[in-house]
């Protein structure tokens, strides 16, 4: 029996703007399921780049991401956000919640458009998300009514709301106070640990990224060094 | 999708007042259409109804629609002719063989037909002298072509035939002439013929030429009149379809050779005047429905452009293009459908205040306040180019949003 494929695969990848901008070069990555990796490097690296290349939101101008071992070069867009809907999920610096919906509203959008479940059970579902976050009581409130911390926490929620393999996140403690950051990579570690899901996280934090179980540290676009723990 | 419609209702109630404005904006134009629509319609249909009520259906003349060609012109088809000094021959005029077209016309199911002489005559009473068109006709045919029977303020149509040498006025020329049922004129035709003749009914149509100089006698007492023995000069037909009209009067001049008319064609001009109409009062509200359209497509874009960073994370959520275009369309035709379903109520109390409205004159036609037509069609008509507008102003930023590339914004957002 051949070994089952690797999670994410990156081969070669290289995105170049049209202005002839270089923003990451020759990427050779590869993720297993239940891997924390961080993503590090100074500002301007090419870290985000990376990160929305190996997230489908963008493609590579060269080379190629295999998701489950599918090449998604050649796919077209709907299948692109299929993919991202129903394998991926996506944190920001900014928590990017929809501001007219409440927190449980927010984590039942992407569920929704799924469709897999009855809304009976997708509500279930949001809820049991956002109780796991310890947000049972904010589900009704507007994102407005919440904390920052909070706030990007039901960002994870919904992040998680199709259970996907490969979770994606963007600086996601760039905006929190250090005790919230923690909390919110503390959440990362279980997710990679208990749930085997893989979790890649751009930071430039040195400290944080110490929870991770791998950092992959970028300079000038390319990777210069990736160690584990 | 439900999703989708919730997701847009979410974003429009964040902006209730924009939403409001704009939703306002196409109920007005919706309303107005619908006010000066159903004023248009109703009055253009009650004129179209005096008109088919009044007046023959078809009239047949006694006259061709070009002159009979000459010898020359059919010898020659294609050549170059040209006749000068054409003296026309002095035949007597009328329609040809009259019984046997009106026993064909009869013949028809759904059509009646009366044979008519009608002639210039005057009316003398006294000192006082007025010309009149004498209508010479068959009271029981006629009955049929004509409600002039239900318009008779004294006497019948019948009574033409009990009485000898009877004469049928208007109101009108009852009173110019200063004459009263039952007395006696005398008429005078072109050709010299003078009867007396007795006044045995008056009627009011409410048209003044018909009510102020015209007169019915028996055909043949006008056949003696005109000195045209036998002789009919129309034949007025009354149909129980009337849109069969038209097609029905060319057959028959196909047919018959005599010019035919239809009531459409004896009243072009005004049917033009009409059409007319309805395209001023298309491109008014037409105007005001662009007008309300502008508005929708502002506040979608706006929409638009203040939701960058909900669009970007919906598509990082696996939105698809075509769910984000659908989900700002939905947003345009949320406030399209809103604007109709208001317009049309405005509208409506619009028609019942219309209807409140009276003139306080007396028209000869009778009516002394708005003609409204109350008909769905029209509230048809205006919801769907508002909703259709609508849906054409939100298209244009709804693609715009579609586009928008999520790495972008995010970029520019962090």
């Amino acid at each position: 029996m051949s070994e089952p494929a690797p999670l994410l695969v990156a081969e070669n990848v290289t995105k170049t703007l049209p202005e002839g901008v270089t923003l990451v070069a020759d990427i050779d990555l590869t993720v297993q399921g239940g891997e924390f990796v961080a993503i590090t490097g100074p500002s301007g690296s090419g870290k985000s780049s990376l990160l929305y290349l190996l997230g489908l939101l963008d493609r590579p101008s060269a080379g190629r991401v295999l998701l489950e071992g599918r090449d998604t070069a050649a796919l077209p867009p709907p299948d692109l956000a299929a993919l991202r809907l129903a394998r991926l999920g996506f944190v920001f610096q900014f928590h990017f919640l929809l501001p007219e919906f409440t927190a449980l509203d927010n984590v039942l959008i992407p569920i929704r458009r799924r469709g897999a479940l009855k809304l009976p059970q997708a509500q279930e579902r949001a809820h049991g998300l956002l109780d796991a976050l310890g947000l049972g009581a904010a589900a009704n409130k507007l994102p407005e009514q919440l904390s920052g911390g909070m706030r990007q926490r039901v960002a994870v929620a919904r992040a998680l709301a199709n259970d996907p393999v490969l979770l994606l996140a963007d600086e996601p403690t760039g905006n929190l106070d250090t005790k919230n950051a923690a909390a919110v990579f503390d959440i990362f570690a279980r997710l990679a640990r208990d749930e085997g899901r893989a979790v890649l996280v751009v930071t430039h934090d040195a400290e944080l990224a110490q929870r991770a179980t791998r950092r992959v540290h970028l300079v000038d676009g390319r990777i210069v060094s990736d160690e584990r723990n | 999708m439900r999703l989708i419609l919730d997701l847009a209702r979410g974003m429009l109630s964040r902006r209730r007042r924009q939403t409001l404005v704009s939703v306002l904006g196409v109920a007005l134009g919706v309303a107005f259409f619908i006010a000066i629509a159903s004023m248009m319609r109703g009055f253009q249909t009650y004129f179209v109804q005096q008109v088919i009520d009044v007046q023959p259906h078809i009239v047949i003349k006694d006259e061709t629609r070009s002159p009979t060609p000459q010898a020359a012109q059919m010898a020659l088809p294609d050549g170059a002719v040209s006749i000068n000094g054409v003296k026309p021959v002095d035949r007597i005029r009328g329609i040809r063989a009259a019984g046997d077209k009106l026993a064909t016309l009869e013949a028809i199911p759904g059509v009646a037909a009366a044979p008519i002489l009608t002639g210039a005559a005057l009316l003398r009473y006294g000192s006082r002298d007025v010309s009149i068109t004498v209508t010479g006709i068959d009271p029981p045919r006629y009955t049929r072509v004509s409600n002039i029977e239900k318009d008779m303020l004294h006497g019948r149509l019948d009574d033409l035939r009990s009485t000898a040498n009877g004469i049928i006025i208007g109101d009108g020329l009852a009173l110019r002439l200063g004459v009263q049922l039952g007395d006696t004129v005398v008429a005078i035709s072109p050709r010299g013929v003078s009867l007396q003749m007795k006044i045995v009914g008056v009627f009011h149509t409410g048209l003044v030429t018909l009510d102020q100089s015209a007169g019915y006698v028996l055909l043949k007492v006008n056949q003696v009149l005109q000195d045209r023995p036998n002789v009919v000069n129309q034949i007025q037909m009354r149909l129980t379809d009337v849109t069969r009209a038209e097609p029905l009067a060319r057959e028959i001049e196909d047919r018959f050779g005599d010019r035919t008319e239809s009531w459409e064609e004896q009243n072009r001009n005004i049917l033009t005047v009409f059409i007319i109409q309805n395209a001023i009062m298309y491109s008014v509200t037409g105007a005001i429905l662009l007008v309300a359209a502008f508005g929708i497509y502002n506040i979608i874009s706006t929409v638009v452009f203040e939701k960058t960073r909900d669009i970007a994370i919906l598509k990082s959520l696996g939105f698809t293009e075509g769910d984000v275009q659908r989900l700002f369309l939905v947003q345009g035709l949320i406030a399209g459908f809103l604007g109709a379903a208001l317009g049309c109520l405005i509208g409506q109390l619009m028609i019942e205040g219309l209807a409140q409205v009276r003139f306080h004159t007396e028209t000869p036609a009778g009516t002394d306040r708005f003609l409204l037509a109350r008909d769905w069609r029209i509230y048809a008509i205006a919801a769907f180019f508002a909703v259709a507008s609508a849906a054409l102003a939100a298209v244009i930023p709804a693609r715009r949003a579609a586009r928008l590339d999520p790495v972008q914004i995010v970029r520019g957002a962090a």
